[in-house]
């Protein structure tokens, strides 16, 4: 079957599209997916992004081997704003991972049949994500080599441990707690599809990889039983996950005295950010996907509305949470929490404040319009604006409190240099790269829940 | 269809999930050895040094004062390395014709220093004082070990921050009276062995040492174990 001749079809007014698109047999949804991992032809655009992506992380490792030669310096921070770039992008990260956890988890719980096309992408989202965001805390200290026992509390001969009553260790704790949970859901997921693949490849070698991923799966019910046992435990594990990680993130700022950051609002604000970002990624990835491999008919525009739709929601929470922190600073009658609010407005990064409300507020409510949520050349368009307006948000609530403290004769500038670009986008191509290979090597929608939304599985009374 | 895995499979599988816990511990725990080991701590090792004192030698055989030579042990944060002089005081009439000692005789001659290896050296974010702990009623013996019944001169503790923090965190347990710092055959008090002290008579190191922290002045383990006591 050629790329991209299936063409959406948007169903008359007042009637939602469908999950599933029409005509699907348990056979050809098998095939189709399958497909992608098994096929001999690898597309040549696949060849064109890994090729890209691959130049784009050789960036990123020249420019933390340069990091390790010359050490943090390289970077723009420095008294005042010691926080730069590597916290942003940290925070950035690992917000985007918090979609994957709510679509595989909670949606699972609530029994939304829907996320079944979008959950296997959407968990593999959520691990790369978590990596990038684990770079920077590592590369961030200059020396990771001791970052191991700067960040986990391992035995050595100074006899000394982190400070377990700072949120800096705790967020060591919540991020690799979440990366476990997730990695696990994620692995658990495909042992019923790696099995799939280790029936349907042709040679002795793809059969014995995808033999040995598959940990012996024979589709019994008992092992169906099992198997399901151990994903809602997962998904119990991994719910309460999605609302506490990016809490303890938060608190690495809201525990601190500096005006901007020492409010109560900021885990719920902050996790509020993180699902946001992480649909917009959804949708980022999802239509660029479904456009070069033709899967319309299993990510449909149910599912891209229903993105934008939980965009949309979330959106307006972190709209309230920027006027409650204007609110906050007048509210507290605190002088330096009010030169905050002004500095947000009219300091020397305003500029940013200002992008930052046109990103993640005037331009999302768009999709209000059932025309924009339809659309999904619009929708990656306002995907992309939101994941800018989420970093400038990281951006703005780090460097915008550092750079004005409470002593004017201490106020400095923040520039970040071309070794914070390159860092930051060479997560970009790592992210995409891992991306890419996990499409064409694992089953990108998970081919054993696709069955259960056809039609052929519905048994009747 | 045929078998794509031998039997054996499945017990290789089992074994592999064993076989990473074990790994994983096995290679924590040989790290952690390692990074206690002589060849990392120099512990116990002796370096050969331009000439082959004996502390033994000249503590125990000949009953030498430590200060006679480590002079500034008392007044500065460094013991001293005597110079050359120092020796001469007396191999200027013993052992004049000795093999061994021409170093020494040369490095009087000409001026030059004996270029001797440093045996207990911390790193240099790491500050060091002797005189406090000398004036805190820390013998010489507890961190050098007997250093009387050393032929050559070695560690004998890995001055790894854990082993400082070990008296930091309970100095009752090594504390002597001032009198007794320089003693290489003072014994800690014990039930069958008295130390009298300002008249009292104490049968445990642990009141002991608790007095003499009083007595001394000593501050808080709380300001002893602080970050910056060491490295400021």
């Amino acid at each position: 079957m050629a790329l991209n001749d299936q063409v959406d079809q948007l169903p008359p007014k007042g009637i939602r599209p469908p999950i599933i698109g029409p005509g699907q047999t348990l056979g050809t949804a098998t095939d189709r997916i399958a497909g992608i991992v098994l096929t001999k032809h690898t597309p040549i655009f696949w060849f064109a992004v890994v090729a890209v992506s691959v130049g784009i992380f050789g960036i990123l490792n020249t420019a933390i081997a340069y990091l390790l030669g010359r050490g943090t310096g390289i970077w723009g921070i420095n008294i005042p704003v010691g926080w730069g770039f590597a916290i942003v992008n940290f925070v950035w990260w690992i917000g985007i991972g918090h979609a994957g956890t709510l679509i595989s988890a909670i949606l699972l719980l609530f029994k939304q049949s829907w996320r079944t096309s979008i959950n296997r992408f959407a968990e593999a989202m959520t691990i790369f994500a978590v990596m990038q965001a684990g770079l920077f805390p590592l590369v961030h200290t200059g020396r990771p080599w001791l970052a191991a026992y700067w960040l986990f509390p391992i035995p050595n001969t100074m006899g000394v441990w982190p400070q377990f009553r700072s949120p800096l260790i705790w967020d060591v704790f919540a991020v690799s707690t979440y990366f476990t949970v997730s990695f696990l859901f994620w692995g658990i997921g495909l042992i019923p599809d790696f099995a799939t693949l280790r029936d349907s490849a042709k040679t002795l070698v793809v059969r014995r990889i995808y033999g040995m991923l598959a940990m012996g799966w024979r589709g019994s019910a008992r092992h169906w039983n099992r198997y399901e046992t151990a994903y809602m435990l997962l998904a119990g594990l991994a719910t309460p996950l999605v609302l506490s990680v990016h809490s303890v993130v938060s608190l690495d700022f809201a525990s601190s005295i500096v005006p901007g950051w020492h409010t109560t609002f900021f885990p719920p604000y902050f996790v509020a950010g993180a699902i946001f970002s992480g649909f917009a990624m959804v949708l980022i990835l999802a239509i660029p996907f479904r456009a070069l491999y033709g899967m319309q008919d299993y990510i449909t525009l149910r599912h891209l509305q229903n993105c934008a739709k939980v965009m949309l929601a979330t959106g307006m929470i972190v709209a309230y949470a920027y006027v409650l922190e204007m609110f906050m600073g007048w509210y507290s009658n605190d002088r330096y929490e009010l030169a905050m609010v002004h500095n947000r407005l009219h300091g020397p990064y305003s500029g940013y404040y200002f992008m930052l409300v046109l990103c993640n507020i005037i331009i999302p409510q768009s999709l209000w319009f059932n025309k924009v949520r339809s659309s999904p050349l619009a929708l990656f368009l306002v995907a992309c604006v939101v994941q800018c307006g989420m970093w400038l948000e990281r951006f703005v609530i780090v460097v915008m409190s550092l750079q004005r403290d409470f002593l004017p004769s201490s106020w400095g500038m923040y520039w970040f240099t071309k070794w914070d670009i390159a860092t930051l986008l060479g997560t970009m191509g790592f992210f995409t790269l891992l991306f890419f290979l996990f499409i064409r090597f694992m089953p990108a929608i998970s081919i054993f829940e696709i069955r259960t939304l056809l039609p052929q599985s519905k048994v009747k009374e | 269809m045929a078998q794509i895995f031998d039997r054996s499979a499945n017990t290789l599988a089992r074994a592999s999930l064993l076989g990473v816990v074990l790994l994983l511990t096995g290679v924590g725990a040989a790290l952690m050895q390692f990074q206690r080991s002589p060849f990392v701590t120099n512990q116990h090792i002796a370096p050969e040094q331009p000439v082959p004192f004996s502390h033994q030698h000249h503590v125990a055989g000949l009953g030498l004062d430590c200060r006679y030579c480590h002079t500034s042990v008392e007044e500065s944060s460094f013991a001293g390395i005597p110079p050359t002089k120092t020796c001469i005081n007396c191999h200027a009439q013993l052992w004049t014709k000795a093999e061994m000692l021409e170093p020494v005789r040369y490095s009087y001659r000409t001026g030059e220093s004996l270029k001797w290896i440093r045996v207990h050296d911390l790193p240099d974010f790491v500050y060091f004082n002797h005189s406090i702990h000398v004036a805190k009623g820390v013998g010489c013996q507890s961190c050098h070990g007997q250093v009387d019944q050393m032929p050559l001169m070695y560690e004998e503790n890995t001055l790894q921050m854990e082993w400082c923090l070990n008296c930091h965190r309970q100095t009752e347990k090594f504390l002597r009276p001032k009198d007794q710092v320089f003693s290489m055959t003072y014994a800690q008090p014990s039930e069958d062995h008295e130390v009298s002290f300002e008249g009292k008579k104490y049968t445990s190191q642990f009141d002991l040492g608790s007095d003499l922290h009083k007595k001394y002045n000593l501050r808080t383990v709380q300001d002893i174990t602080s970050c910056s006591t060491c490295h400021r």
